[in-house]
């Protein structure tokens, strides 16, 4: 059973303390993704894990075991690295195998674990080949194939996807999740695009400044933002997020514009409280244009700035209380700006967070 | 054709810049081979008349007249200096450049900084300390003495070169061996060492080629055949009244032999070393 758990984890670099006693619980199996601003704390939280970085305070558990002071090589983990990390002196079937030698397997038993894994990652053609001569996409695959070929209890990646280009980005998120699939193990996966972060996740770690803000499924930080911060980090485009005050369980913003308090919050919110109103684009839209949804809808009439047309929806940029914000259009017809266009907010999916703290307010 | 011109006169002018640097260095390799006679004739005679192969055997002790020189016990003592002290630099220097490259420790950079700014004094400067301490010691006129000088000579320069070297080796190479199983040792030797290869070997040859050609300090360290270098040994040709220069080009000619076989053998490490090791960020 590879778990990985941290309890109240630090990391110090002298007297600057980047990592803030965070907790996690990772099952086995689990595909866990961190996700954060640069600068987080990601990779570092993720290198505690592989050993290759000291933890100032706290325990790490890989399993049952205490692997604070374990070398890397003694924790029986891989890690697949932004810069794929492969040794440029080798080829990559010799990459591929380079850790059952180091282990002392015998040639046979390397020659089919290296088979093996090229078989998954379909490297059947490029075993002779040094990492010079592979493409970025090649050597994402070789990097991913070392770090099977061992059968490790854990997997880590740091950023893996970030030096190729959009398409075979999404190409090869794919076949990490294709992997995972295939190969049952529990990942660490280190990323700050909340893309990746959503498509790959069983959990996602969010976190901001050496702290864990929130964990969740991807639909739980998607749907039930803990604070303002994992509100505009995750989902795209952003949240939409409006500071008002509350009066008479209505939400009235700078211009004079106003909203009813959503059914969730009502009652949690006192008159003259200031509050940030937050709502995603897909839940204002056009009459007409809706996906057919029912509930507390509340209208609103919007003057449409710009349209900007991606097939199936249109992204609406407009102002309402004094923000610029986004809608979104089904079925889209074209929009000219400056058009009013009635539109209707889906209310129980609107959420409200506290003007200071940011925290929300569902309780 | 203009251009055909000027391809034509940067050729002749390469040219003759080329005998220019070349011209001391052939002189010697072609007085090896003539008569001390004909070397000092006035005016110089340039077309070598009757080229002999008599200096050399004179140095190594047959034919007519016998130099009194033992190059044999010279050659010996360079060498054995030389490889030596080459060996020492490039194991402190090699694993002093790994540490400036991958660890930061207090004092770091200053430490970098001195160890550099201590080949800005010339040897000879240090060799009246150097000689007052060494007889002291004991060392004096000894091939252990010699050597522990050249090793002080070279270590710094063998820092530098290789720190720039392993410094350009990613550190995720060294961190994904160890995740691959390694310790920290394997790492070095499996994957840092290798990739690091042409920066040693360059260190290696120049600091060889600093201890096989070093002459002012070992001049002043060395007395003996227990301990004297062939370059000390060349002044051997200097009597009181005559110089013997034929034979001293001839034993030139035997100094320059090894170094340029090395450099031969290694040069293709050298030019990728020059070329991209010794440029830094
Ligand atoms: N060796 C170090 N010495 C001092 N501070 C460090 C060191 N390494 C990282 N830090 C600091 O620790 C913090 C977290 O760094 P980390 O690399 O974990 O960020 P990250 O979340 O991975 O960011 P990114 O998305 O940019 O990779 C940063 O503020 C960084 O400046
Ligand atoms: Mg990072």
């Amino acid at each position: 059973m590879a778990t990985v758990t941290l309890k109240d984890v630090v990391k110090r670099y002298g007297a600057v303390e980047v990592v803030h006693g965070i907790n996690l619980d990772i099952a086995h199996n689990e595909f866990v993704v961190l996700v954060g601003p640069s600068g987080c704390g990601k990779s570092t939280t993720l290198r505690m894990i592989a050993g290759l970085e000291e933890i100032s305070d706290g325990d790490i558990l890989i399993g049952d075991q205490v692997v604070n002071q374990l070398p890397p090589r003694k924790r029986n983990i891989s890690m697949v690295f932004q810069n794929y990390a492969l040794y440029p002196h080798m080829t990559v079937s010799e990459n591929l195998g380079f850790s059952l030698k180091i282990a002392s397997r015998s040639k046979e038993e390397i020659e089919a674990a290296v088979q093996d894994a090229a078989d998954i990652l379909g490297l059947d053609e490029l075993l002779e080949r040094t990492p010079a001569e592979l493409s970025g996409g090649q050597r994402q695959r070789v990097a991913m194939g070392r770090a099977i070929v061992r059968h490790p209890d854990v997997f880590l990646f740091d950023e893996p996807l970030s030096n190729l280009d959009a398409k075979l980005r999404t190409q090869m998120r794919v076949e990490i999740k294709k992997l995972h699939a295939k190969v049952k193990t529990t990942i660490v996966y280190v990323t700050h695009d909340q893309v990746e972060a959503m498509t790959l996740a069983d959990r996602i770690v969010i976190m901001k400044d050496g702290h864990i803000v929130q964990i969740g499924t991807p639909l739980e930080v998607f749907e039930r933002p803990v604070d303002t911060f994992v509100a505009g980090f995750i989902g795209s485009p952003p949240m939409n997020l409006i500071d008002g005050t509350i009066k008479n369980d209505t939400v009235v913003f700078s211009d004079g514009r106003s909203v009813p308090v959503p059914p969730d919050f009502s009652g949690k919110v006192v008159d003259g409280r200031r509050v940030v109103f937050g709502f995603r684009a897909d839940v204002l839209m056009p009459k007409g244009h809706t996906l057919a949804e029912s509930g507390v809808l509340h209208d609103l009439d919007l003057t449409i700035d710009l349209a900007e047309p991606l097939g199936s929806e249109s992204i609406l940029l407009s102002s309402f209380g004094g923000k610029d914000i986004q809608a979104r259009m089904h079925n889209p017809r074209p929009v000219k700006g400056g058009e009013v266009l009635s539109c209707e907010l889906h209310l129980e999916k609107c959420h409200l967070f506290d003007a200071e703290t940011g925290q929300s307010l569902r309780g | 054709m203009p251009s055909r011109t000027k391809t034509v006169l940067i050729w002749i002018v390469t040219f003759f810049i080329m005998l220019i640097i070349c011209m001391p260095g052939l002189w010697i390799i072609l007085s090896a081979f003539r008569t001390n006679g004909e070397i000092l004739t006035k005016p110089a005679i340039w077309i070598p008349q009757n080229l002999t192969l008599d200096n050399f055997r004179a140095i190594f002790g047959f034919g007519e007249n016998v130099v009194g020189i033992p190059v044999a016990s010279y050659f010996r003592n360079s060498l054995v200096i030389s490889i030596t002290s080459t060996a020492l630099a490039l194991l402190i220097g090699m694993t002093g450049g790994y540490a400036f490259a991958r660890y930061s420790f207090p004092g770091k950079k200053p430490a970098f900084l001195w160890l550099m700014l201590s080949r800005t004094v010339p040897g000879i400067a240090l060799s009246l300390p150097i000689f007052i301490i060494w007889s002291r010691l004991g060392i004096i006129d000894t091939k252990f003495g010699v050597i522990l000088v050249f090793t002080a000579i070279n270590v710094p320069f063998t820092v530098w070169l290789t720190e720039g070297f392993f410094r350009q080796v990613p550190n995720d190479l060294n961190e994904a061996a160890q995740i691959d199983g390694c310790t920290r040792w394997q790492a070095f030797w499996k994957i840092e060492f290798p990739l690091a290869k042409s920066g040693i070997a360059s260190a290696g040859i120049f600091a060889f080629l600093t201890s096989w050609n070093e002459y002012a300090l070992a001049s002043q360290l060395t007395r003996s055949t227990d301990s004297k270098t062939l370059p000390v040994g060349l002044m051997d040709f200097t009597a009181q009244f005559t110089i013997d220069w034929a034979g001293m080009c001839a034993m030139a000619v035997i100094i320059i032999i090894p170094a340029l076989i090395l450099t031969f053998l290694v040069q293709k490490h050298l030019i990728a070393g020059l070329t991209f090791g010794g440029v830094k960020g």
